[in-house]
């Protein structure tokens, strides 16, 4: 308890880093993974059933081997790097370490948002359309129907990342300073023997979940009420 | 027939659905039906008919396949739709209402709130008042009935004030008392305000109690269509006769 309420600069640095890659990673597989699930949910196209298996198995994908391919990808000799585009982030960055949480929140994200929209009564579109609603007013209107289990898309995003620790070990490497965020130093903490520093860090990672789903609830509440 | 242009006319209506089993399929063939302003029409017909599906065309929720719907003074088709500001002046109660999950109050203000109305607090409650909701306002909306449902359903259509409110069988599975209601809601909004409906249903004694004009389909055809007086007292046609008289087979 004294370790975590110390104000150890190391220790607020990870964290920060921890919450600033697993939240820019989240806002990004939402803005991308909300559209698609409402997407796949709403339209049927050639393909659909191909994407949806696609996303379904990206859900159960072990994140370890996500990190492998992104570095793979991102490495010098690899397929990305190689190209030295500018906008292609550099391997052991948070740059990499967001790209790899990205990928694996998505398929989180648009899958249970897909699940979500197509719980709703497939009648809704047809009659908010009767009163008058634009196409995009029919569709916000199915979200807004859908928000219970859109919002648990989102939490389920955030606890597939934050608590991930294979794919941000590999792409970051757990670099001192750098790249090391909460999951990976509490692996170094354990190797060490630390188990006190390596507890007061799982007790902040527990705590900073706690807190997310504490607010998603309030959030929820009027649909719970 | 009075001098004025109707509200709607119908000319060449066709709507055809295609599906794996039985091919395609033409569900609607309107040759000319027009629906006056300010009247309640009523379509009456067995189960598949066409009567909701006529319905849909009505509000633009699918195009017909060929033909034309005049409808104040424009001309719609299987490639033009109606501006959105026009498409709003009709809508639609249907038979199984679905509610937002929200307050009663929410949902009646939901189709003011797509049109950018805000802060209409008096005519929702104005709207609850005429289907006798206005104490439940407050209450979520999936804790009503299937009746106050229903009701929410027509105060949240009446209280957009359109020029053609349609009901898709409102009543069915509901009990005397809600019948009622909303039966006495309609007929006041139609002489009232004026409001054109048109009402699908099955209930004969229901078609005449509200009918200024009935239409009778049958396989996607209007077998017959007169003021009420002349539908269920003098009908043209034998089929019409049999279905006023209960004896139509299906």
């Amino acid at each position: 308890m004294q370790l975590i309420f110390s104000g150890d600069a190391a220790l607020a640095e990870i964290v920060w880093l921890s919450l600033r890659v697993s939240g820019i990673a989240l806002f990004i597989s939402t803005l991308a993974g909300i559209p698609a699930g409402a997407l796949l949910a709403l339209k049927r196209f050639r393909g659909r059933r191909f994407v949806v298996t696609l996303i379904y198995t990206g859900m159960a994908f072990p994140p370890v081997v996500i990190g492998l391919f992104v570095y793979i990808f991102l490495s010098r000799s690899g397929v990305l790097g190689g190209l030295n585009w500018w906008w292609v982030p550099s391997l052991f960055t948070p740059a990499a370490m967001i790209v790899a949480q990205t990928i694996i929140a998505f398929p989180l994200v648009a899958g249970f948002t897909m699940a979500a929209v197509m719980g709703v009564d497939p009648s809704l579109r047809v009659q908010v359309r009767a009163l008058g609603a634009s196409p995009w007013q029919s569709t916000w209107a199915i979200l807004e129907e859908a928000r219970t289990g859109v919002i648990a898309a989102v939490v389920a995003g955030f606890g597939g990342i934050i608590s991930e620790v294979g794919a941000v070990m590999l792409v970051g490497g757990n670099i001192q300073g750098r790249t090391r965020v909460l999951t990976t130093a509490i692996v170094l903490e354990t190797n060490k023997g630390n188990f006190s520093m390596a507890l007061a860090l799982g007790i902040i990672l527990i705590g900073i979940a706690f807190v997310t789903n504490f607010f998603v609830l309030r959030l929820q509440g009027r649909t719970f009420e | 027939m009075s001098s004025t242009p109707p509200l709607y006319r119908l000319c060449g209506v066709t709507r055809r659905y295609t599906s794996a089993q039985s091919g395609m399929r033409t569900v609607l063939n309107i040759r000319d039906l027009s629906i006056p302003h300010g009247q309640i029409m009523v379509l009456v017909g067995p189960s598949g008919a066409g009567k909701s599906t006529l319905l849909r065309l009505l509000n633009w929720l699918e195009p017909p396949d060929d033909g034309e719907i005049h409808f104040e003074g424009g001309i719609y088709g299987a490639q033009r739709e109606p501006p959105l500001a026009l498409r709003r002046r009709v809508t639609t109660v249907f038979q199984r209402p679905v509610l937002l999950q929200r307050s009663v109050a929410e949902n009646v203000a939901y189709g003011l709130r797509l049109r950018g109305q805000a802060h209409a607090d008096a005519r929702i409650a104005q709207a609850l008042a005429a289907v006798g909701l206005d104490t439940m306002a407050h209450q979520p909306a999936r804790t009503l009935s299937g009746g106050e449902a229903q009701r929410v359903a027509l105060a949240r259509a009446m209280i957009l004030e359109p020029t053609a409110l349609l009901l898709d069988e409102p009543t069915a599975n509901l009990d005397p008392y809600n019948v009622g209601v909303i039966e006495q809601t309609v007929r006041r909004l139609n002489e009232t305000q004026g409001t054109t409906i048109v009402l699908v249903t099955h209930n004969v004694f229901q078609a005449q109690r509200l009918a200024h004009r009935v239409a009778l389909l049958l396989d996607g055809q209007v077998v017959e269509e007169a003021d009420a007086e002349t539908f269920f007292h003098a009908p043209r046609d034998t089929r019409t006769s049999a279905f006023v008289r209960g004896e139509m087979v299906y």
